[in-house]
């Protein structure tokens, strides 16, 4: 609400600054644009800029910083005793008085002492924001005023709005990166506390797999064992079973697409394959554990075969239908990238579409393919929601496609789900199955670029 | 169409004789009932403007035009007296006997053994691998590119030089051992040094091969052919021996065309 009106405030300034820029421009020479050294516009936008950015950036500070002051101002003002309560009480306490200001529930009765603090929370609560509304214009109107004295003739106005729009660029591809980094250190620290109570070793080459540890040391039965092999072999089997299915029907589907269909017919089969791209993976799940699931669980009985309701082999094969359009597609693109001038080459040797196909587009689109496969094997290792509802649980060494597995991302799902401590060896191991993920997957899509690329340059 | 009088269309022991060609692509008409015979062991060159049809109509002779979309080919083209435009007739074996040369060098990306290998290995013309390291040595000979070559046999046609990866394309093109090969401005990407080489290497294969060439360079038409056919719009102007078509043209658009009025 705060953050809206703040908003709100700012972008009236800002467009306010625009049109003043626009028309400054314009009057300073009595509107003959052509004489300006940049247009109108970007006189404008300059002065927009001013309003906004360092308005913007001060409203960021204040908020941040907020909380923490009014929290030491509301807490200097209890009492002694309370002040000198441990921190984890007086967070409690603190939390306490929040609510009660903001008309939440609280404990019951709260003492006279937290409701007078209630109330002078809600009153610096009340000062602070329009200390800052009041800052935040003033900031944004000074500004406009110092930003406005420069507008002139000769102003260049479009060369300066242009270096503030890269930054802003650059700080929005600074962003993502360091989300990215954010990402990799949180996983590596939780991933390192887990391995200080369970060796590396132990977790990478241990073959048995029962995350459940005593909470309480009355517990017994779940000593806790996290060697990972049985997850890494669940995760390696259900994808092979994947790529069985996607690869070939892909680059089949690619080919077909490519070199034979007529444009009309591809008009119509790509668009379709690429539905099944969109569809979301969950409703691949539904129909794998509730469809395929059975069904091959009936299919193996009637060969004498034990097959669980949950196997390995169904949520393969529902996974390698969902990458189906990203092998099709991407290989698509890589066989249209390889030149007419080379089947011609082909053709005018007396060579059939079939042995061009097979003797020069493939090899020449190997690569490319390859990237697209590789590609398709880290969305396959890092697809989650298919494995949780039709692969099960168990974590069962076995390479047999008949019987429950579990893979990576099933157990970081249920190792995190509900209610759980995170300090344990259980919800750690999480991180460390989740590190692991990150690193085949990255390392799986930078030899699938590394190559798409090396392709790339053959032929531009 | 032709007047026989101006023009001699037809000649004695033709290799290729085509009588009433058209072509039209989805609907639109690109060549009028063209007829011409293509001589044995000779040099014929198509010249003519831009978008007049000597393209297109080298591409009747071996049906590469079959690959485009909406193309439809009417008239008769016999090789050696069997017609080629018959639905009967395996395109796929006719171009095994009418060799292509494109304008773009366009080596397969394989190694330059490969590329020469291709052609034989898919035909199975050669039994063993004795055999067939002889077809790619004769055939890299007879392209005036072993000497280069012979070294680095395994590394890559495509890191060979423009004029060399278009002498290349012509060994590999007979290296299956055609009757007619068909180079379409097989010069247009080369250096002045390439193509002379590449005109020295036309004139020596055509007392194996009876060769169509579709050039933009008079000279080039001068030097290398024999026989000369006009093309303009779609037709053809005026055909006849090349020393007649450019010293004594009997069609004034001939005339102009190649004393440089226009096109």
């Amino acid at each position: 609400m705060q953050v809206w009106l703040i908003l709100g405030v700012i972008l009236l300034l800002a467009s306010y600054g625009y049109q003043r820029g626009r028309g400054g421009a314009l009057a300073s020479v009595s509107g003959d644009a052509s004489k300006l050294h940049s247009l109108p516009s970007y006189h404008g936008a300059y002065l927009a800029l001013w309003a906004a950015i360092p308005a913007l950036i001060a409203c960021v500070i204040w908020l941040s910083a907020e909380h923490q002051i009014i929290k030491m101002l509301v807490i200097s003002g209890l009492s002694a005793d309370s002040q000198a309560l441990e921190p984890q009480r007086l967070a409690l306490l603190m939390s306490d008085i929040r609510n009660l200001a903001s008309g939440d529930i609280v404990r019951a009765d709260p003492s006279p002492e937290v409701q007078a603090a209630a109330v002078r929370y809600a009153e610096l609560a009340q000062v602070s924001l329009y200390a800052k509304l009041a800052a935040i214009a003033a900031l944004s109107a000074l500004c406009l005023f110092f930003a406005k004295k420069r507008i002139a003739e000769q102003f260049r106005a479009r060369n300066r709005v242009e270096r503030i729009v890269r930054y802003i660029m650059i700080a929005a591809s600074v962003i993502a990166i360091l989300t990215t980094i954010g990402l990799v250190l949180s996983l590596l620290f939780e991933a390192w506390r887990f391995f200080l109570r369970v060796p590396l070793h132990d977790f990478l080459f241990g073959t048995h797999w029962s995350p459940q540890t005593a909470i309480r040391a009355d517990q017994v039965g779940a000593s806790g064992s996290f060697g990972a092999i049985p997850i890494f072999a669940g995760t390696l089997l259900i994808t092979l079973i994947a790529m069985v299915i996607a690869v070939p029907l892909g680059l089949f589907s690619a080919i077909y697409m490519s070199e034979y269909a007529s444009p009309r017919a591809r008009g119509a089969i790509k668009p379709l394959l690429e539905v099944l791209a969109g569809v979301p993976t969950v409703v691949y799940g539904l129909f794998a554990a509730l469809t395929v699931g059975p069904y091959i669980r009936g299919f193996g009985e009637s060969f004498g075969i034990d097959a669980s309701s949950e196997s390995a082999l169904a949520a393969g094969l529902v996974m390698g239908v969902m990458i189906i359009p990203f092998v099709s597609s991407l290989s698509d693109d890589v066989i249209n990238a390889v030149p007419q001038a080379l089947r011609d080459g082909s053709y005018a040797l007396g060579a059939t579409q079939s042995e061009t196909i097979r003797r020069v587009v493939l090899p020449a689109a190997l690569p490319g393919i390859v990237g697209a496969v590789l590609l398709a094997v880290s969305r396959a290792i890092g697809e989650t929601m298919i494995v949780v509802m039709a692969a099960g649980l168990a974590a069962n060494l076995t390479a047999n496609p008949f019987e429950a597995v579990t893979t990576v991302t099933v157990q970081i799902v249920t190792l995190l789900v509900g209610d759980q401590e995170f300090d344990s060896s259980k919800t750690l191991a999480a991180f460390a199955l989740g590190l692991v993920l990150f690193f085949v997957t990255l390392a799986l899509n930078i030899i699938a670029l590394k190559v798409v690329r090396k392709y790339r340059e053959k032929y531009d | 169409m032709l007047d026989s009088e101006t023009n001699s269309a037809t000649i004695a022991d033709p290799k290729v004789v085509c009588r009433d060609v058209s072509v039209s692509y989805s609907g639109k008409q690109a060549l009028f009932d063209i007829d011409l015979d293509i001589g044995i062991h000779q040099v014929t060159s198509l010249i003519g403007p831009s978008g007049c049809g000597k393209s297109t109509f080298l591409r009747c002779m071996n049906r590469m035009n079959d690959v485009i979309d909406g193309c439809v080919v009417t008239g008769s083209i016999s090789v050696d007296g069997v017609e080629i435009l018959d639905d009967e007739i395996d395109a796929v074996q006719l171009r095994r006997r009418v060799g292509m040369v494109f304008q773009k060098p366009n080596p397969f990306p394989k190694s330059i053994y490969d590329n020469i290998a291709y052609g034989p290995r898919i035909h199975g013309l050669v039994r063993g691998k004795d055999e067939l390291d002889e077809v790619v040595q004769t055939s890299l000979e007879r392209a005036g590119l072993w000497e280069e070559v012979k070294d680095r046999l395994l590394q890559p046609g495509t890191g060979l030089s423009g004029g060399q990866q278009q002498r290349l394309c012509i060994a590999r093109a007979i290296a299956v051992r055609p009757d007619v090969i068909l180079m379409d401005e097989p010069c247009s990407a080369l250096d002045p040094i390439a193509t002379a080489r590449v005109e020295e290497l036309i004139d020596e294969l055509k007392r194996s091969y009876s060769i169509v060439i579709v050039t933009h360079s008079m000279q080039q038409a001068a030097r290398v052919s024999q026989r000369t056919a006009f093309f303009h719009l779609g037709i053809v102007v005026e055909v006849g021996e090349t020393e007649q078509i450019f010293t004594n043209p009997r069609d004034e658009r001939t005339q102009g065309y190649i004393t440089g009025r226009y096109g």
